[in-house]
């Protein structure tokens, strides 16, 4: 089964940006988008999903929010909080909830920690 | 004297300067990583002014229409923040920020919020990196792409106090390479100056330590 990844971001070019770097890591993982917690909250009800990389900045509900529901329902998903917003609160908050902080805008070197890290605990999970 | 210098004193209006110039620096280093072309910075220019001539100094700096980047920030001070360029550079800043792999119709039609992005990704790190810097956390709203000339760009909070004082702050970019130029500005109210002030005063004191 391939590694299905969940891209929730409100802004369109932001999920063109983080598939772009995405697909240069892992090129044969699978990517999704939501372009809002609702739509994301559905996808994840949906379908199998392994990762979710989730924007923080977005109306109705923001992403620490949407990441906090998504942890509740999935203890062990790999979960990045997405931002620009490098406030020192809002890292905290992400690793409160165990979600890991990739730093507006996305780039190869800035998601391949998270990447590896999320990819080792699918594999040593399916082991 | 400028009226910026009754409003802060020459360490604090130093220490506000460094503080500025290092969030746009993160700025400017996210713009670059998003187009891929050196970004050239001036000097943060720091002013005490009616918010009418605020407007006026944003259009004698451009001929209108322009395109801003809004948001306000709330917390310990508040404010809103301005990312504005000539409107004729809008399509280039989108091109460059896609890559240059879109069709002209996609540019298009993802102008707007590809505008908005981008306006998000550069005040956000300006403004947090500031927010660390003092140790305070700040909310900031979703950005806002406005259309206009100088004044319009500028309708600020309050209608009734038209002619308040504002503390403002601008910043010239340009990517020579792209044709592409602008700059950031910032807007505060004077209570939220006097609560910078307090907080700039804790960073001067944490920055200078036992030598000072």
């Amino acid at each position: 089964m391939p590694v299905t990844v969940l891209i929730v971001d409100d802004s369109k070019l932001a999920r063109i940006v983080a598939a772009k770097a995405l697909k240069e890591l892992q090129p044969e993982w699978v990517r999704v988008e939501a372009s809002s917690a609702a739509e994301a909250h559905e996808m994840v009800a949906a379908q199998a999903i392994d990762v979710a990389l989730i924007d923080f900045n977005m109306t109705e509900k923001d992403g620490l929010d949407f990441a906090h529901e998504l942890r509740a329902l999935r203890p062990d998903m790999p979960i990045a909080i997405i931002t620009a917003n490098i406030q020192d609160e809002i890292i905290a908050r992400a690793r409160e909830i165990g979600a890991a902080f990739v730093a507006k805008p996305v780039t190869t070197e800035g998601l391949q920690g998270f990447v590896s890290g999320a990819a080792l605990r699918l594999k040593s999970r399916q082991s | 004297m400028s009226p910026a210098a009754v409003m802060l004193t020459e360490l604090e209006s130093d220490a506000l300067t460094e503080i500025v110039n290092i969030g746009v620096g993160r700025a400017a280093s996210s713009l670059r990583k998003m187009i891929g072309d050196q970004v050239s910075l001036s000097v943060p220019a720091i002013e005490v002014v009616s918010q009418r001539r605020a407007a006026r100094l944003i259009s004698e700096r451009e001929i209108p229409p322009l395109v801003a980047i809004r948001q306000d920030f709330s917390g310990p001070f508040s404010g809103r923040a301005l990312l504005i360029f000539p409107e004729e550079n809008s399509l280039e800043l989108v091109r460059a920020v896609t890559g240059d792999e879109l069709s002209v119709q996609e540019v298009l039609d993802i102008e707007h919020e590809a505008l908005a992005e981008t306006g998000n990704i550069i005040l956000n790190s300006c403004l947090a990196t500031m927010a660390n810097m003092l140790q305070r956390s700040l909310t900031m709203t979703i950005p806002e792409v406005v259309r206009g000339d100088g004044a319009s760009l500028f309708e600020v909070w309050d209608d009734n106090d038209v002619d308040g004082l504002v503390l403002f702050l601008y910043i010239d970019f340009a990517v020579r390479k792209r044709d592409i130029r602008g700059y950031i500005a910032m807007l505060m109210d004077l209570p939220a100056l006097e609560a910078l002030r307090v907080l700039l005063e804790e960073f001067i004191a944490r920055v200078v330590g036992d030598h000072g």
